[in-house]
C-alpha cells in the first residue's frame, strides 16, 4: 500500500470527509470541479490545514490530526506540478530545476537530472526563463522540478487543464513515462475522462466531498452513476495490442481477437495500449451490421442495462475484448428487444476514437 | 566643492551621513514590517499600519517632541541606553533616528507593494519543494522584491535627506553635530546675508530629491517587469 487518505474539512460550500487506500502507481482523484479534488491535494500537500485527518506514503505519516502531528509543506518530501506550473520567473529553467535538490536531503534517491531532462526533452531550454516558454514547455518543466526534488510522493493538481488539446497531446505522455519509469506514487487530479482512461492505476471518484467509488479506471468510467463529469465521461476502457499500421493511414488494434481500426497512431506494432471508447459514440445492432462505413464491430453478450434520468440508458456489452458500454435511447432498447443474456453488437466509427483517448504503454498489472 | 563654504559642505556631508545610516539601519525592520503587513493577518495589523503611518500624518514637531520625551537623557529609553553607551540626544545618531523613523512609512509603503504583486503561490511551490520559510524568503520572494526594496531605500534616503521639523525638535541645531542640510538653510535665513548660502543648499536638495524621485521611478518601473518575469 503506498498512499493512505482520511479527511474531514468544512469548506464553504461542501463538507468533505473521505478515506482511501491507493496501490502505488497513479492514483487519479476525478471529479467535477467543486467537488473537493484540490482540497485533498492540499492538504496532503500541507498547504491547507484540514479539521482532522491523517495521511500517510508508505507508511510515512504527513500529518495525524490524532496524535497531533503536522508536518510543515518543506518537510513533506512532495512534487507538487501544479496547474499553472508555478515556476519561479525570475531563475532560468536549470536553476528552476534544480531548485529542489538544494533542499533534499543528502541521503534521499536522487533522479538523475540528465535522464529527467532527456526524458522531458527539456534540455534545449535550460538556459532560457519560464516568461519565454510555451504552456507545454513549462508544465515540462514543472514535472522535471517536482521529480527533481527526490519526492516521496507526486502531486499533480489538473496539470494539463490550462493547456490546449494539441498541448495536452503532447505532456500526457510524459506523465505516462513518469508512471512507467519512474517508481514514485503518484496523486493526480483531474475532471477528464480521457486523462483517467490513459494514466490511473486507481481511480478515487469524487462527488460533492465524498469518495462514492473507488477502482480501476475501467470500473469507475463504466457506472454512469459516478461518472463526476457528466454522462459524456461514461465509456469503456480497452487494452489492446498495435498489429499493423496501413497504407491508406489507419492502425489496426487488436482488441481480444477482434480488429479495431483508427487514425494512425506513433506507437510501435506489439505495444499494449488502454483505449477509452466513450459511451455515447457507440451504436447497437441486434443483427450483425452489413452495408455500414463504419469498420469497428465488436461484438457480445448484453451484460446490463441501466436506465437513466433522461430518454437515454445505458447498455453495458460483455465482448472478447472487454466490456464496453453505448449509451442508446430507451426507445432504440424497446425497438431493439434488448435483454441481459442476448448476442448484440456494437459499431464504433472509426474516427470517434480520438488520439487523446489513446493512452502510451501500459504496465502489465 | 569649492563654491560650498566650509559650513554648508559640513551640513552636506552631515545629511549624508545621516541618512545613509538612518536608511541602512532601518531598511531591514522595513522589509519586515513590509512582509509582516502584506502576508500576515495577525490581531493588531491595523494598528501596527497605523503606527507606522503615524509619523507621514503627524506634525513632525510633535514625532521630535515625542523622541525627545523617549530618547532624550530624561526620557525612558535614552536613560536605559545611555547606560550602555548609546546617545541620541543632541548628537548626530539621534538626526538619523528622526529621520530613519520619518522616514520608515515611505520605506514600507513602497516595499509592501512590490511583496503584494509576488504571487503567494510561488511562495507555496517553494515551501512543497522542500525550503523552509527563511529560504524561501531568501530565494523566491526577496528576488522579486529587489527592485521595490531598493526603491523603497532611494526614497526614504531622501526623505531623510530632507527632514526638518522632527529632527530640529529633537536634538536641535548644533553645526557640526545635528546642524542637517534643511537646518542650515534655516540657519542661514535667520541671520542677516545669509541668502545666498541658502539658495546653494537649496538647489543641491532640489538635485538631491529629484534624482531619487528619478531614480526610484525608473526601479519601480522594472517592479512589474521582473514579477512578470520578463
Amino acid at each position: 500500500m503506498s498512499l493512505s487518505v482520511r479527511l474531514q474539512h468544512d469548506l464553504p460550500h461542501i463538507k468533505l470527509d473521505l478515506s482511501f487506500d491507493a496501490p502505488s502507481g497513479v492514483t487519479v482523484l476525478f471529479g467535477r470541479s467543486g467537488s473537493g479534488k484540490t482540497t485533498v491535494v492540499n492538504a496532503v500537500a500541507g498547504l491547507l490545514k484540514p479539521a482532522s485527518g491523517r495521511v500517510s506514503v508508505d507508511g510515512w505519516e504527513l500529518f495525524d490530526t490524532e496524535q497531533g502531528l503536522w508536518l510543515p509543506p518543506y518537510k513533506r518530501r512532495l512534487g507538487y506540478v501544479f496547474q499553472e506550473g508555478r515556476l519561479f520567473p525570475h531563475l532560468t529553467v536549470r536553476q528552476n530545476l534544480s531548485y529542489g535538490r538544494w533542499f533534499a536531503p543528502k541521503g534521499a534517491r536522487r533522479e538523475n537530472p540528465d535522464k529527467v531532462i532527456e526524458m522531458l526533452g527539456i534540455g534545449h531550454l535550460l538556459d532560457r526563463r519560464p516568461a519565454g516558454l510555451s504552456g507545454g514547455e513549462k508544465q515540462r518543466v514543472a514535472i522535471g522540478r517536482a521529480l527533481l526534488a527526490s519526492p516521496r510522493l507526486i502531486l499533480a493538481d489538473e496539470p494539463l487543464a490550462a493547456l490546449d488539446d494539441a498541448r495536452k497531446g503532447e505532456i500526457l505522455p510524459y506523465f505516462e513515462r513518469l508512471r512507467d519509469e519512474v517508481s514514485v506514487p503518484i496523486l493526480y487530479v483531474t475532471h477528464s475522462a480521457a486523462e483517467v482512461a490513459r494514466l490511473a492505476t486507481s481511480v478515487v471518484a469524487l462527488q460533492d466531498g465524498k469518495a462514492v467509488r473507488h477502482g480501476p479506471a475501467s470500473e469507475v468510467l463504466a457506472d454512469p452513476s459516478v461518472a463526476p463529469a457528466g454522462i459524456r465521461a461514461v465509456g469503456a476502457v480497452l487494452q489492446v495490442r498495435v498489429s499493423k499500421h496501413h497504407a491508406d493511414g489507419l492502425t489496426e488494434l487488436d482488441a481480444g481477437g477482434t480488429s479495431l481500426f483508427l487514425p494512425r497512431i506513433p506507437h510501435k506494432i506489439g505495444e499494449t495500449l488502454r483505449i477509452r471508447i466513450p459511451a455515447q459514440e457507440v451504436i447497437l445492432s441486434n443483427k450483425p451490421p452489413e452495408g455500414l462505413s463504419a469498420l469497428n464491430v465488436l461484438s457480445g453478450t448484453v451484460d446490463t442495462i441501466r436506465a437513466g434520468d433522461g430518454p437515454g440508458a445505458i447498455v453495458s456489452l460483455q465482448t472478447t475484448a472487454g466490456p464496453v458500454l453505448a449509451r442508446i435511447t430507451r426507445r432504440s432498447v424497446d425497438a431493439l428487444g434488448l435483454q441481459t443474456g442476448m448476442q448484440c453488437y456494437a459499431v464504433i466509427k472509426t474516427v470517434a476514437l480520438a488520439p487523446h483517448d489513446v493512452g502510451g504503454r501500459v504496465n502489465q498489472s | 566643492m569649492g563654491w560650498l563654504g566650509p559650513d554648508e559642505l559640513e551640513a552636506l556631508r552631515l545629511s549624508l551621513r545621516v541618512s545613509f545610516w538612518a536608511t541602512l539601519v532601518t531598511l531591514p525592520f522595513g522589509i519586515f514590517v513590509a512582509y509582516a503587513l502584506a502576508r500576515w493577518r495577525f490581531p493588531g495589523r491595523q494598528v501596527l499600519n497605523g503606527l507606522v503611518h503615524l509619523p507621514l500624518i503627524l506634525p513632525p514637531v510633535v514625532t521630535g517632541y515625542l523622541l525627545l520625551l523617549t530618547f532624550g537623557l530624561q526620557g525612558p529609553l535614552g536613560r536605559v541606553l545611555a547606560e550602555v553607551g548609546i546617545v541620541f540626544a543632541f548628537r548626530w545618531t539621534g538626526a538619523a533616528l528622526a529621520a530613519g523613523i520619518m522616514a520608515f512609512p515611505l520605506m514600507v509603503r513602497a516595499i509592501r507593494l512590490s511583496i503584494e504583486a509576488v504571487d503567494p503561490k510561488l511562495e507555496q511551490a517553494g515551501a512543497t519543494l522542500g525550503a523552509p520559510r527563511l529560504m524561501v524568503f531568501a530565494t523566491v520572494t526577496l528576488p522579486m522584491i529587489l527592485p521595490g526594496v531598493i526603491a523603497g531605500a532611494i526614497l526614504a534616503f531622501a526623505k531623510a535627506m530632507g527632514e526638518f521639523g522632527a529632527t530640529i525638535t529633537f536634538v536641535s541645531n548644533i553645526p557640526g553635530q545635528t546642524q542637517t542640510l534643511p537646518s542650515a538653510v534655516y540657519a542661514f535665513l535667520q541671520v542677516p546675508g545669509g541668502e545666498a548660502a541658502a539658495t546653494r543648499l537649496v538647489v543641491i536638495s532640489i538635485i538631491i530629491a529629484m534624482g531619487a524621485l528619478l531614480l526610484s521611478e525608473f526601479i519601480g518601473r522594472r517592479v512589474a517587469a521582473r514579477v512578470a518575469g520578463s
